[in-house]
């Protein structure tokens, strides 16, 4: 007797497999949706934004009358805010990273530091505007200035820079380490001459990283208190300012009113995507060239 | 001898004429002291900046309990949590969360419903059916996703998705829960998508090749050998999902405006705890008001259920990771 | 050398050998060291006394504890969290396994060559000018020629002088292996340290850093590990043969292959077995 009925088998195959390609199908239309909606999003964002897109609108001031409207004082104000944020996350991320990689004996306090980090990723943006409301714009009585909003967004990118410098770190071979060790070295000296030049491509990398998520950022900003319309540029990091994604905020809740505003949100998108663009392919240049040096 | 004397002067000609570092360092050594004193405080240093990060967690859950007990003492717990109706501005405000906790569940849901199966089938695309060039094509395009900042998103959906879907809905509002959950849903494709593959691919192939052998079609190694194999990874992708869904603000804050109705119809425009948030602060409310605190109620709120969420997610991979 | 002198002359050798006594002195003591991973018991009851100005080979089987003795010598060991370590080591009469000991000085006197050519990513002139800029030394003519009288020493000078800002990773690894003693050299420590210096080398970089070590002893005390016997027998003065984290016998190098006391030490040189 048979187990196996291979004629039932042979029969029963032909729909397994008709099963396989139809379902390989739809696994690789799901996977081309992303592709779909990225096509269309930046389709309609060029479509709307890009005719008003020209030097007046970069250049420009704020300003009600949508063709007169710029966005010198939002393009600024998003350079304020990184003179805050890239030196801020850059000294808090990679010390907390070299802390945990090379001082902090894999005990109690590191992984509490490390778990406290992975939390923190997962805070929503919002809760971080919050804590920027309170502690800095009120408390420290800052207002909602550069300085207020710069220190609350290299808070919420802190995991980002962290996590890439550690990842860094621990890519530098042992054997570095070593040959610095051997020679009389002390820790320190080791960290800052071998270790951390060794491992500048993939910290520099995930900088760019976290201050491309914080130009992108919206909530934080918009909850400390960045007015809807601003006219002044500003001009340190104690002046009241607004950044392009807020600008994009305030003008498409607005474009109910106006409808040309939706444009002006589309031209100041257009613009955003194109520095976020430069920025991601700056780090992925960084990453391909020092790839795999050793 | 004579020979080893001229060797031996060999040598100590040879010193001579160059300089002896050994001397100089040990020279230096004396002058050092300041060498001494950084290797002292450059830890301490690092572990005060280390200890950076915990104080902000400390920031936030202060910042948020001291405020949250405040509106405690004018609304009372039970009232908050389940009261259907908010009213916070006028003569007669009134409290409840549960508005504001349905808009952000139904959302959520709505995009969970998006995200969970497309990224889910994507990961399956990556992982176990697309070649290597393919998935090196493809890859990028999830990675440009994952970097468009929600703003954009939410533009797309006020001005796109909205329009779009109302011409197949006649009753949808010019606002509403549906287009921004659609689009949140999007946003988190990626998410999903990228931490199954990593689950799966993490699979050994000994196990896909045992079924293989047996005349096993690609789909059922899937759907029985890979997918079970990986299923906590995967669904800790899913938890995160949520937890990003949850704390999600602009999309919700443009696209289903500020309506407080306490609704689980999803063409009608709903409020999130995080589009409240960005409500009353950009109210400038008054510090000391029971509106003020009650921006400190919902974030407090909002806060925990992102935290448990992420607990949940990575007490899931961390049991994952022992698996192999 | 002392080979030649040995079977030639009786009476020069007595000579000889009374006037090794007289000037060379004990560079490293080792008394009853013993070392644990963790729990794994991986030095035992070590006793070796090291002389100035010779070639002390250390030879044994995979796992016998020699890489780690030597580690122990600049206290590289301690990198591994899990190490425990008992006893004494006088290096120059002080007990360096003391915390007041600073590793940081025993290192400086203490170079170190690895088992794989471990250049830093670096410029070869970085790469030597490392050990004596950390040490304070700023002067831009004394680092040029600190870095050319290294190189000489490493007699890899005439490979590389047209070409010293070039990353020393575009070196082969026999020349690599020859940077990194050069860079030992830079900062002239006492005591050279070489753990298996030419298992990743091919024979004829092997044979270029077998005779360079020659050539060091002059103003060097040289301690190296290597799993080649052939290796010890050409060029230490004394050998000592480790099994299983212990020192079966130490003894100069002559007789440890031509006359061992011990009968494991005699199987392994035989290749009975390891």
């Amino acid at each position: 007797m048979k187990y196996v009925d291979s004629t039932q088998v042979q029969k029963k195959m032909g729909s397994r497999l008709m099963a396989n390609n139809l379902a390989k199908t739809l696994f690789f239309l799901s996977t081309l949706f992303g592709l779909l909606v990225l096509v269309v999003l930046i389709y309609r964002v060029l479509k709307d934004g890009l005719p008003w897109i020209d030097i007046d609108f970069l250049m420009n001031r704020l300003s009600t009358d949508p063709e007169r409207a710029g966005i010198w004082g939002a393009i600024t104000g998003t350079l304020w805010l990184m003179v805050v944020v890239a030196p801020v996350t850059m000294l808090l991320g990679i010390g907390t990273a070299i802390y945990l990689e090379e001082y902090a004996t894999k005990g109690r306090i590191s992984s509490f530091i490390k778990t406290n980090i992975s939390n923190l990723a997962g805070v929503p943006s919002v809760v971080f505007g919050i804590l920027g409301l309170t502690v800095f714009a009120r408390t420290l009585d800052l207002g909602s200035v550069v300085l207020a909003g710069g220190l609350t967004m290299a808070l919420l990118v802190l995991p980002v820079v962290v996590v890439a410098s550690q990842e860094a770190i621990r890519a530098v071979p042992q054997f570095l380490r070593e040959a610095s060790y051997g020679m009389g070295a002390t820790k320190w000296q080791t960290i800052k001459n071998v270790v951390l030049p060794a491992a500048l491509p993939g910290i520099l990398t995930g900088v760019i990283l976290a201050l491309s998520r914080a130009i992108g950022e919206t909530a934080p900003l918009v909850v400390i208190g960045i007015p809807a319309l601003l006219i002044p540029i500003p001009d340190g990091i104690f002046d009241k300012f607004t950044i392009l994604p807020v600008q994009i905020y305030y003008w498409t809740i607005d474009s109910a009113l106006v409808a040309e505003y939706a444009n002006l949100a589309a031209a100041t998108i257009v613009i955003l995507l194109l520095v976020l663009f430069v920025m991601n392919s700056i780090a992925i240049l960084i990453r391909n060239k020092f790839q795999k040096r050793y | 001898m004579k020979g080893v004397f001229f060797v031996a002067k060999g040598v100590v000609h040879e010193h001579d004429q160059n300089l002896n570092v050994r001397e100089i360092i040990q020279e230096k050594k004396k002058t050092k002291s300041f060498n001494n004193y950084t290797e002292k405080f450059i830890p301490k240093i690092l572990f005060g900046i280390a200890a950076i990060s915990v104080f902000t967690t400390i920031g936030i859950v202060l910042t948020l309990l001291t405020e949250t007990i405040a509106f405690f003492k004018d609304v009372p717990f039970i009232d908050f949590f389940t009261g259907t109706k908010l009213k916070p501005l006028g003569e007669n405000a009134v409290f409840g969360v549960l508005p504001l906790l349905t808009g952000t569940l139904i959302s959520t849901a709505i995009a969970m419903l998006v995200a969970i199966p497309v990224g889910l089938m994507t990961a399956v695309f990556l992982s176990e059916y697309a070649s290597e060039k393919t998935r090196r094509l493809l890859k990028p395009i999830l990675e440009i996703l994952a970097g468009i900042p929600t703003i954009v998103y939410g533009f797309f959906a006020f001005t796109f998705v909205t329009p779009l879907l109302r011409s197949f809905i006649p009753g949808l509002e010019p606002t509403n829960i549906l287009s921004p959950g659609i689009v949140m849903g999007i946003m988190i494709i990626p998410m999903v998508a990228s931490l199954s593959e990593d689950a799966m691919s993490s699979v050994p192939n000994s196990m896909r090749e045992g079924a293989l052998a047996l005349g096993a079609t690609k789909l059922e190694v899937t759907w029985k050998v890979v997918i079970p194999a990986a299923i906590s990874g995967i669904i800790a992708s899913f938890v995160l999902g949520i937890s990003r869904a949850i704390g999600e603000t602009m999309i919700v804050t443009i696209a289903s405006g500020s309506s407080k109705n306490f609704t689980f119809d999803v063409t009608q425009s709903m409020q999130t705890m995080t589009a409240y948030i960005v409500e009353v602060t950009g109210g400038e409310a008054a510090a000391g008001t029971t509106l003020y605190y009650s921006l400190y109620a919902v974030a407090m709120t909002l806060f925990v259920f992102t935290l448990i969420m992420n607990m949940v997610a990575q007490y899931i991979s961390r049991k994952f990771r022992e698996e192999y | 050398m002392s080979v030649v002198t040995d079977k030639s002359n009786a009476s020069v050798k007595d000579t000889q050998n009374s006037a090794k006594e007289d000037t060379k002195k004990v560079v490293y003591e080792t008394k009853d060291l013993n070392l644990w991973y963790g729990e794994g018991h991986a030095l035992k009851n070590i006793n070796l006394a090291i002389n100035e100005n010779e070639v002390t080979a250390i030879i044994g089987p995979s796992g016998c504890g020699k890489s780690t003795y030597i580690k122990t010598l600049n206290r590289m060991v301690e990198l591994v969290p899990t190490v425990k370590i008992s006893g004494e080591i006088l290096y120059r009469g002080r007990n360096i396994l003391e915390k007041s000991y600073q590793v940081e000085d025993l290192r400086t006197s203490v170079g170190m060559v690895f088992q794989k050519p471990n250049p830093f990513p670096k410029s070869i002139y970085d790469n030597i000018a490392y050990g004596p800029k950390i040490h304070g030394i700023r002067d831009k003519k004394i680092l040029d020629e600190i870095v050319e009288k290294s190189l000489r020493g490493a007699a890899i000078w005439d490979d590389v002088k047209d070409r010293l800002n070039q990353n020393a990773y575009g070196l082969s690894g026999g020349q690599q292996q020859r940077v990194c003693i050069a860079r030992a050299l830079a900062i002239e420590p006492d005591v050279i340290l070489m753990d298996e210096p030419t298992s990743a080398l091919d024979p004829i970089s092997t044979l270029k850093v077998e005779e360079l070590v020659q050539e060091l002893k002059k103003d060097y005390s040289i301690i190296i590990v290597t799993h080649n016997m052939q290796q010890a027998a050409r060029i230490s003065d004394k050998t000592a043969f480790f099994l299983n984290g212990e020192v079966i016998e130490f003894a100069e190098t002559d007789k440890i292959f031509s006359n061992p006391s011990d009968k494991r030490t005699e199987d392994y040189i035989t290749g009975r077995f390891g």
